[in-house]
């Protein structure tokens, strides 16, 4: 009794078609459901995997390229100036950064910055008649831990055996797998020079990012220049920061110092950050697709009301009720209905999260996982209500206003 | 001063064969008077009294009402009037059928605002006992008799102590008797609580109950 007269007469009217009431509620529920656990998963999967990477991979890598090919001494001549080069041949370089080792010193100095040189390239692996084709990095470990997780991911074996052994090499547990090798094992490296070594197998590690997992190796620096047969050359350079903050502009200044390609780590991941924003459009377009389901269901049971009530407006009018007043009545009711399927969506919604939680599973595909990774946030909680709510109010608005629009005298009249 | 005034009234529908509903009304009702309007069907009784409740505007003449003119008002300021001057009674009953007989004659009392929910209540229950509906409070209106129920929808006219009640047909699917009990209850009103009550009736016997007749032919006042 005590409940405003609007609220009142719209929790009536509503209470009065409990059945298409029932089917507006859920419609708002499930979309708020659906809301809330798709947004749990993916940005579960997505921030894990932002923080898999940030915490495996070199936070920038320092390349031996360019971005742009240099300019010509007769362009930089001419600045400006009609010059037309044809029939160019680029020079046949020595490839590697050139003066790493002053890059490295420079980039020691500054604080919270960690500084590895790799040399990488591809080898052939033969063990037991299969070939093998990975990515070979040449490391020193010394520097290494400090940058890469290459350390903690070992299954077996030690970063420090690379020193101790001599033709040493550690292999991603996916490469193991597939050849059938076990730590200790010897194996044949072929390199694309043509240098073969028979090298023994001194860790196995598992990063958890499947691409790395199946196809990277790790062997010394040095022994990486033998197979490579380019002494003394380095042709990458990975820096670890303390503030990962900081990757993308430290990245732009070092480039712009130092002339090489230098890839934050956003850069390097970019092909899958930008799988993430087509996921994320894919998943907010579904659930926008419910929602306007679900407002066509409160559409639907409002616009009915307003039509069977078409008498109860005649006379509210008549004892004086304002347009608004009439308005409010009915805006209320999709008020309702978005309020309460939005709590019961968000409990739909939590049980949906703690029931994928509940399931155990092998799933591999950008990384490994055990089950479902699920971020949990009020915000997603805020977001799905603001949006159930506001579509709701939306959709109640149209025949609301309509029904505000009655003429009493047509009604009174009519009957 | 006349509760309600009307001078040079007319409504015409707009249109490509324009209808005049009414045209040349001059009527004034005092406070405490009891007025019957009656007219063949289609003379413009119903399309009279919506002007002088408000409910419909005039296109030509005005309406005074306890001497205020209402000519150039806002819709909100002509259902402000209505909610707290004017009682409505239709021959359908109108009341709400999700509501008790007590919750439809709260409903003008709380959008009016002047009275606690607990004062509402009391005199929503007042209103009913004056009206032989004391046993009736908690029913809705589809467990009452057509009598009772059009009690009720008076009842709720008389919500907010309005200075007038207009009423169409309000005993149009009534039985005889009932409908003399209910003409009985409009002259009380007039005369024993000083409202002015304008209803309209078709019937000559019911009409002879009221303090004067007005009698409507094509939208016209006759004698
Ligand atoms: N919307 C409309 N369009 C056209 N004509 C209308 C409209 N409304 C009313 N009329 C006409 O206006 C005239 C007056 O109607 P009104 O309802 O006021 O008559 P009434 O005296 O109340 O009749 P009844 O006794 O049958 O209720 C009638 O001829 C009616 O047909
Ligand atoms: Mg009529």
């Amino acid at each position: 009794m005590a409940l405003p007269l609007g609220l009142h007469i719209a929790l009536q009217h509503l209470l009065h078609r409990r059945r298409q009431t029932l089917v507006s509620l859920l419609g708002v529920a499930l979309g708020v459901a659906f809301f809330i656990a798709i947004s749990a998963m993916m940005q579960g999967f997505q921030r894990d995997f932002v923080a898999r990477i940030i915490d495996v991979q070199p936070h920038i890598i320092i390349k031996d390229e360019v971005r742009e090919a240099p300019m010509q001494p007769v362009e930089r001549a001419y600045p400006g100036g009609a010059v037309s080069l044809r029939g160019l041949k680029p020079m046949e370089e020595v490839r590697g950064i050139r003066g790493a080792r002053n890059i490295l010193a420079t980039l020691e100095d500054l604080p919270g910055v960690h500084v590895a040189p790799a040399l990488s390239g591809n080898l052939l692996l033969r063990f037991g008649g299969k070939d093998l084709s990975v990515n070979v990095t040449g490391i020193d470990p010394a520097r290494e831990r400090k940058v890469t997780h290459i350390e903690k991911d070992l299954l077996s074996g030690s970063l420090d055996a690379l020193y101790t052994t001599s033709n040493a090499i550690i292999l991603g547990e996916g490469v193991a797998k597939k050849g059938g090798i076990r730590s200790g094992d010897l194996i044949s490296a072929v390199s694309p020079v043509g240098v073969v070594l028979k090298m023994k197998v001194v860790g196995i590690f598992s990063s958890g990012i499947t691409l790395m997992d199946n196809f990277d190796t790790y062997v010394l620096l040095k022994k990486a220049q033998v197979l490579q047969n380019r002494t003394n050359v380095v042709n990458r350079v990975n820096l670890r920061l303390d503030d990962v903050e900081l990757a993308a502009p430290l990245a732009a200044q070092v480039e712009r110092q130092f002339g090489y390609r230098s890839e934050p780590w956003q850069e390097q991941s970019r092909n899958v950050l930008g799988i993430f924003v087509i996921q994320n459009a894919i998943m907010y377009s579904t659930v926008g697709a419910i929602l306007i389901v679900a407002c066509f269901g409160i559409f639907n049971v409002i616009s009915t009301v307003v039509f069977e009530k078409t008498k109860d407006i005649g006379i509210l009018k008549s004892i004086g009720f304002r347009d608004r007043d009439i308005r409010r009545i009915f805006v209320t009711e999709g008020l309702i209905v978005g309020v309460i399927g939005t709590v019961i969506g968000w409990g739909l919604g939590w049980g949906l999260i703690e029931f994928m939680a509940s399931l155990h599973f092998e799933m591999e595909g950008f990384v490994r996982a055990q089950g479902f990774i699920l971020y949990r946030t009020p915000v997603h909680y805020m977001v799905s209500a603001a949006m159930a709510i506001a579509s709701a109010t939306l959709a109640a608005w149209v025949p609301a206003r309509r029904a505000s629009r009655l003429n009493p005298v047509d009604i009174v009249r009519g009957s | 001063m006349a509760a309600i005034e009307a001078s040079g009234l007319g409504r015409d529908l707009p249109g490509e064969v324009p209808v005049t509903l009414v045209r040349d009304i001059d009527l004034a009702v005092e406070a405490g008077e009891f007025v019957a309007i009656t007219g063949p069907s289609g003379s413009g009784k119903s399309s009279l009294l919506y002007l002088l409740g408000l409910l419909d505007l005039p296109t030509a003449g005005r309406v005074r009402i306890e001497g205020a003119d209402t000519t150039g008002l806002s819709p909100d300021q002509l259902a402000a009037i209505r909610l707290a001057r004017i009682g409505f009674v239709f021959q359908f009953h109108f009341l709400l059928p999700e509501f008790t007989c007590m919750a439809n004659v709260e409903i003008p009392i709380r959008r009016l605002g002047a009275l606690s929910d607990a004062q509402a209540r009391d005199r929503a229950a007042m209103l009913l006992d004056s009206l032989e509906l004391a046993d009736h409070r908690r029913k809705y209106p589809d467990q009452l008799s057509g009598g009772q129920r059009q009690r009720v929808a008076i009842a709720r006219a008389l919500a907010n102590d309005p200075a007038m009640i207009l009423a169409d047909e309000p005993t149009g699917n009534l039985d005889t008797r009932t409908a003399h009990l209910v003409f009985d209850l409009f002259r009380a009103l007039a005369r024993d609580q000083g409202r002015s009550v304008v209803v309209v009736t078709h019937d000559a016997d019911l009409a002879r109950m009221a303090d004067r007749r007005i009698h409507l032919v094509d939208g016209r006042i006759v004698d």
